[in-house]
This record gives C-alpha cells, sequence and structure tokens, in this order.
C-alpha cells in the first residue's frame, strides 16, 4: 500500500533540534517532517518511486540540473536544522517509517556519540590551487619566438621553474594543511578535483575540510587567509560553512 | 552559531562541485533495512561522470 513512495532520509539530529528541519520543502517538492524515537529525530521526507525509485535514481544520477537540483534542496533542509546534525549520504531512502525508526533505535550509540563530537563545531573547507604566475613573480616574457636554440632554452627553463614551483607548491600545502588541521577538532582530505569539475584552469594542490569549534571560526578564517597571503606558490580558498558531511561517518571512530 | 561567520565566504554561492564531493561520498551511509541498493561507489563513479561531461559545458571559465 506504500509501494509507490519511499522515505527520503535527509538528516539525524537531538529532538528537540528537529522542530527546524520540518516543513521544508524537500527534493520531491514534498513538506519535509520528523520521526522521533527517544531523543532522537530523523528529518524525512516522502519521495514518489517513480522519480526516487533505484531505476529511476540511476537515470536520474546523470542529468547534472537534476543531480545539482537535489543536492541543493538536500542540503537546504540538511542546513534548516537548528543544532547538530548528521547529515545523511544522498538518495538513501526507505520502505517506510518503521524502517526508519529501527535505525534510530539500532544506531543511537553511535548517533549520539557522532553529535556530542559535532556540537559547537562547523565543518569549513579548504581548497589550494597552484598558482604558477605568482611562484615566479609574474615575469611575463613576451611570447615572441626568437632563434631556435633561444626559444628551446626558454622552454627547458620554463619546464624547470615550473618543477621548482611545483615541488614548493608541495611544500606550502603540507604546511598549509598541519597549520589548520592544528586549529581544527578534525580534518579529512577529499580527492582532488580535476580541472575539468573544478572548472579552474589551475591544477588543485589541496581539497581538504576542517571540523573547527565555532568560537575559533575567525581566528581559523584568518589564518586561512594569512595561508593564502605568505605562501607564493599557492592560491587558499576557504569554502563554507557546511554541515559536517566530511565528519559525519561512524566508520572513522 | 556563537559568532558571525566570516562574511565573504558566507556571501559566495556554494559551488556544485564541492557540494556534491561532500553529499556524495561524506554523511552517514546507513545500509541496514534501506530500500536501494545502490552503493556509494556507484554513485560516485556516476556523478563524476556526469560532471565531466557537463560541468565544462556549464562553467566555461573562472
Amino acid at each position: 500500500m506504500t509501494d509507490d513512495r519511499g522515505i527520503w532520509l535527509y538528516a539525524i539530529t537531538r529532538r528537540e533540534a528537529a522542530d527546524a528541519g520540518a516543513g521544508r520543502t524537500g527534493v520531491a517538492g514534498e513538506t519535509s517532517r520528523t520521526i522521533a524515537v527517544g531523543r532522537l529525530a530523523a528529518i524525512v521526507g516522502d519521495v514518489p518511486l517513480a522519480g526516487f525509485g533505484e531505476e529511476a535514481l540511476r537515470r536520474n544520477f546523470e542529468d547534472l540540473d537534476w543531480l545539482g537540483a537535489v543536492a541543493r534542496t538536500h542540503d537546504a533542509v540538511v542546513s534548516a536544522v537548528g543544532g547538530p546534525v548528521v547529515p545523511i549520504r544522498l538518495a538513501t531512502v526507505y520502505r517506510d517509517d518503521d524502517r526508519v525508526r529501527r535505525v534510530l533505535e539500532h544506531r543511537t550509540t553511535e548517533l549520539e556519540r557522532t553529535l556530542d563530537r559535532l556540537t559547537g563545531r562547523t565543518e569549513w573547507g579548504v581548497k589550494a590551487f597552484l598558482d604558477l604566475a605568482r611562484a615566479r613573480g609574474h615575469e611575463d616574457s613576451p611570447s615572441r619566438r626568437g632563434a631556435g636554440t633561444a626559444y628551446l632554452a626558454r622552454r627547458r627553463a620554463e619546464r624547470d621553474a615550473r618543477a621548482d614551483s611545483e615541488r614548493l607548491a608541495t611544500e606550502q600545502t603540507s604546511k598549509v594543511h598541519s597549520r589548520l588541521a592544528g586549529l581544527a577538532a578534525g580534518a579529512r582530505l577529499h580527492p582532488l578535483q580535476s580541472k575539468a569539475l573544478s572548472g579552474r584552469s589551475e591544477q588543485m594542490v589541496l581539497n581538504a575540510a576542517y571540523l573547527v569549534d565555532d568560537d575559533r571560526a575567525r581566528a581559523f578564517a584568518e589564518a586561512v587567509a594569512a595561508c593564502d597571503e605568505e605562501n607564493t606558490a599557492i592560491r587558499v580558498q576557504l569554502t563554507g560553512p557546511w554541515p559536517p558531511y566530511s565528519f559525519s561517518s561512524w566508520e572513522e571512530g | 552559531m556563537t559568532e558571525p561567520l566570516p562574511a565573504p565566504v558566507a556571501d559566495q554561492p556554494v559551488a556544485l562541485v564541492d557540494l556534491l564531493d561532500r553529499v556524495l561520498a561524506g554523511g552517514v551511509v546507513v545500509t541496514g533495512e534501506i530500500t536501494l541498493s545502490i552503493a556509494d561507489v556507484d554513485l560516485v563513479h556516476i556523478s563524476l561522470r556526469t560532471l565531466l561531461s557537463s560541468v565544462s559545458a556549464l562553467q566555461p571559465n573562472d
């Protein structure tokens, strides 16, 4: 009788923080609601399996417009929760409310432990990109071709300079990560985005997430700005605040 | 949040790629009695393929 709909799971939170996540417009245009068990509550939405069943999801995930809209809506519902929140990975769909309740019951210990760890903390993203022009001090030479040997020598010099810059960038990136991790309660490295993914012409050298105490958020942002300023071979960029997507899996311990 | 967020950051639109990094590979995975069985590897694989073929068209240059 409920074969045609599924329960999309957005987030799990403490019961008293859950209300702010309810009443939001969800991924299927539905209104989000809560399912509470004990001290925990799940933020969920009723979605038609015609659009959100396994087969439909496989098809829809190929559609970037669909994927982008669903990701942003999922994120908006997760972000609306007024307190520590455990975000759920995109496209987690249950058959009915009872199965969601059972998850809350069986996972109470891990969920509460995770919520405790996230309380008073926010995820920030930091990306760094290789900056060859800055590393070389903008000595742009006119692209006039000289005699063959001069041209080859210049090409070789450029290649050497590039290798030096990349070595320097690697050193600086590693220092930046250590410094920022030192200010954070947790750090996690995401895979580097290819140029096609990042939409930038510079090579990405760091794609990290840091879990930062809220009373240190400003100091953290200032440290990121200082890292950008002080390290000549890379550009360092802050993103966020994010719901703690990168710090919510239990496997990480 | 106990203090205002650094303003320039708060004003930036969220890049879809950064969001997908998180919603597809982060967050809790609760398999147990899930009705769908798409492996997360599949999700990331599918989405990356989608992105690679589409993102450059969407964002020609920065």
